[in-house]
């Protein structure tokens, strides 16, 4: 952890790896969320461990997303957008007034729900990060490394050139994974990474997450509970509170994903993993 | 008769329906008959263009050769003779109308499209730019008129290209904003998940993205100041000499446009100016052919 900020708390650690000696590299602690008047997420507290795999579990509409994009604060741009609490990044709050969000998405990458390449080759693609900070040093090195590492250089290198669009749903994922890591980014946040790709490109995004963990502290949410039983380490569960007539995301539940599924602590847990309700 | 129902149908025989088409049952009648009008409307609306565009070969290409490129309009009782000087003119004055309209309609655009396409002035502009693509072209015209032809105290190119820029500016802005809309929010989501800034993300995403679209409204707002009049009668005048003379660009002055001679010659009383209308006018309009194939093919390019 650098030292150099004013505002960055002595003990920036927070409990929890105090008590079972984990590194939380983020402590995403969301106390009200709010778009416009809606309060889409109270009382949620997350850590996010370091080379660990975090998987959000929950029903729709309960705000798994919207914790998720607010601990890159890409939710900013969402009009009315509004987050009380604190997210804890190396002991800074990256919704202290004097941190650029744009600097925060550096260092926090995204995988998002629909795979995303832009409309350049292959190679701009993943070139197109490292460029962005102007890396130092050989681009093309770090583009096939980056490659390397989603597993996806076999299959596109000898069509860089090519569009990213013109990859396949499961390809064009991983192209935007390897975009994502190219600028080695300390975390990275997956959105549903895989609800729109088959299962066998699922499979092998699943495969790639497992690898990756041992460089990037992952925090990923998904609908498939067998999805988070197969990658995650941590998972949190968050359900929906309909009783103030809005519909009101909150956790209920944190821990290892072995307890979460086998000995959860919560009923509502319990009901959603036997798959009373979604 | 009992005999053939037993081998041929069975006793459960049914009777089959009748699927022949029948010609002169009503609903069959009237569909061919209302085929045929549509057939005979698309005809009637391709009559006049190609009636125009055959004309302008049959008459315009006799005139057509190398002399009208590179030869100055005839004087009253002259033969021959050309149009390179309006050819230039034509091509100066939407040069500049371009260098005028696609900076600042593409910049409006930006702002309708990325930067605040919810705002009081934004909705305010787009309402302006719908407005003034269907605003009567002679206006652009009286406009440059008032705004240059008067200060500068002349006819001349630039007050040509102002006018024309007015046209232009409008049909740009609305072109490029829609095709920057196109752009999809989950590659603008990309670039800014990936710690790009708003003016990167405009830069480096939706402005390659949205380039064919923009490129298309561009040409075609080019093809369409080519062949206008009457904001040039006010503005550019006429001219029968060449834009650069001794040597030296004379742009403060009347300048021949390939859209007013034509206007000019063909109300004139002689053969040879008539002939040399013709030939200009199949020069405008393979002009804007060309642009349009062109930027056809820059927006299939993708």
């Amino acid at each position: 952890m650098k030292a150099n900020g004013s505002n960055r708390p002595n003990s920036a650690a927070p409990s929890d790896s105090g008590s079972n000696g984990n590194h939380v590299v983020i402590d995403c602690k969301a106390n009200e969320i709010y778009y416009g008047s809606f309060l889409a997420v109270r009382e949620s507290h997350i850590p996010i461990e370091k080379g660990k795999i975090t998987a959000f579990i929950g029903p729709s509409g309960c705000g798994k997303s919207t914790v998720l994009k607010s601990i890159n604060r890409m939710n900013d741009m969402i009009r009315g957008f509004r987050f009380e609490g604190h997210v804890h990044f190396h002991g800074l709050d990256i919704y202290d007034k004097s941190v650029d969000p744009v600097a925060v998405r550096r260092y926090i990458g995204m995988v998002f729900q629909q795979p995303n390449p832009f409309s350049m080759s292959i190679y701009d693609n993943v070139a197109f990060g490292l460029r962005l900070n102007r890396y130092g040093g050989n681009v093309g090195e770090g583009v096939e490394k980056a490659l390397q590492r989603a597993a996806l250089w076999d299959e596109v290198k000898d069509k860089m050139r090519n569009n990213g669009l013109s990859l396949s749903g499961g390809q064009q994922q991983r192209l935007c994974i390897a975009r994502a890591i190219a600028t080695e980014p300390s975390v990275l946040l997956m959105d549903e990474p895989c609800s729109a790709l088959d299962p066998s490109a699922t499979r092998r995004v699943e495969e790639l997450m497992l690898e990756l963990k041992e460089k990037y502290t992952i925090a990923v949410v998904t609908h498939n509970m067998q999805q988070a039983m197969r990658v995650a380490d941590k998972t949190a569960f968050l359900g929906v509170d309909i009783s103030q007539g809005g519909r009101t995301g909150y956790l209920v539940e944190y821990g290892d994903t072995k307890q979460i599924f086998e000995d959860p602590k919560e009923q509502l847990t319990k009901e959603y993993i036997r798959g009373e309700f979604s | 008769m009992n005999h053939n129902d037993s081998t041929t149908a069975g006793p459960l025989a049914i009777e089959l329906p009748k699927l022949e088409r029948s010609l002169w049952e009503p609903r069959a009648l009237f569909s061919s008959l209302m085929s045929l009008v549509t057939w005979l409307a698309t005809l009637i609306a391709c009559v006049p263009l190609f009636s125009v565009l055959i004309m302008l070969i049959y008459r315009g290409g006799a005139k057509l050769s190398w002399r009208v490129f590179v030869e100055l309009p005839p004087t009253a009782f002259e033969m021959g003779g050309g149009f390179g000087n309006a050819i230039v003119g034509t091509l100066v004055m939407v040069g500049i109308a371009a260098l005028i309209s696609v900076p600042v309609g593409i910049m409006a655009a930006v702002f309708l499209a990325e930067l605040g396409p919810d705002s009081r002035i934004a909705e305010v502009t787009r309402f302006c730019a719908k407005t003034l693509t269907g605003m009567p072209s002679i206006l652009a015209g009286v406009f440059a008129y008032a705004a240059v032809v008067l200060t500068t105290g002349t006819y001349s190119a630039p007050a040509g290209g102002v006018a024309l820029a007015i046209l232009m500016i409008p049909i740009v802005v609305l072109t490029a904003e829609e095709s920057m809309k196109m752009v999809p929010r989950i590659m603008k989501d990309a670039a800014y998940g990936m710690g790009c800034t708003e003016s990167q993300v405009i830069w480096k995403v939706v402005l390659p993205t949205a380039m064919p679209g923009m490129i298309t409204g561009v040409m075609l707002s080019v093809a369409r100041a080519a062949g206008e009049t009457a904001p040039l009668l006010f503005t550019a005048l006429f001219s029968g000499y060449w834009l650069v003379q001794g040597g030296e660009l004379q742009m403060m002055q009347p300048t021949a446009s390939l859209a007013v001679l034509i206007y000019n010659f063909s109300g004139m009383p002689f053969e040879s100016q008539i002939e040399l209308a013709w030939a200009a006018s199949l020069v405008l309009v393979l002009m804007v052919l060309v642009i349009n194939i062109v930027s056809r093919l820059i927006a299939q390019k993708r």
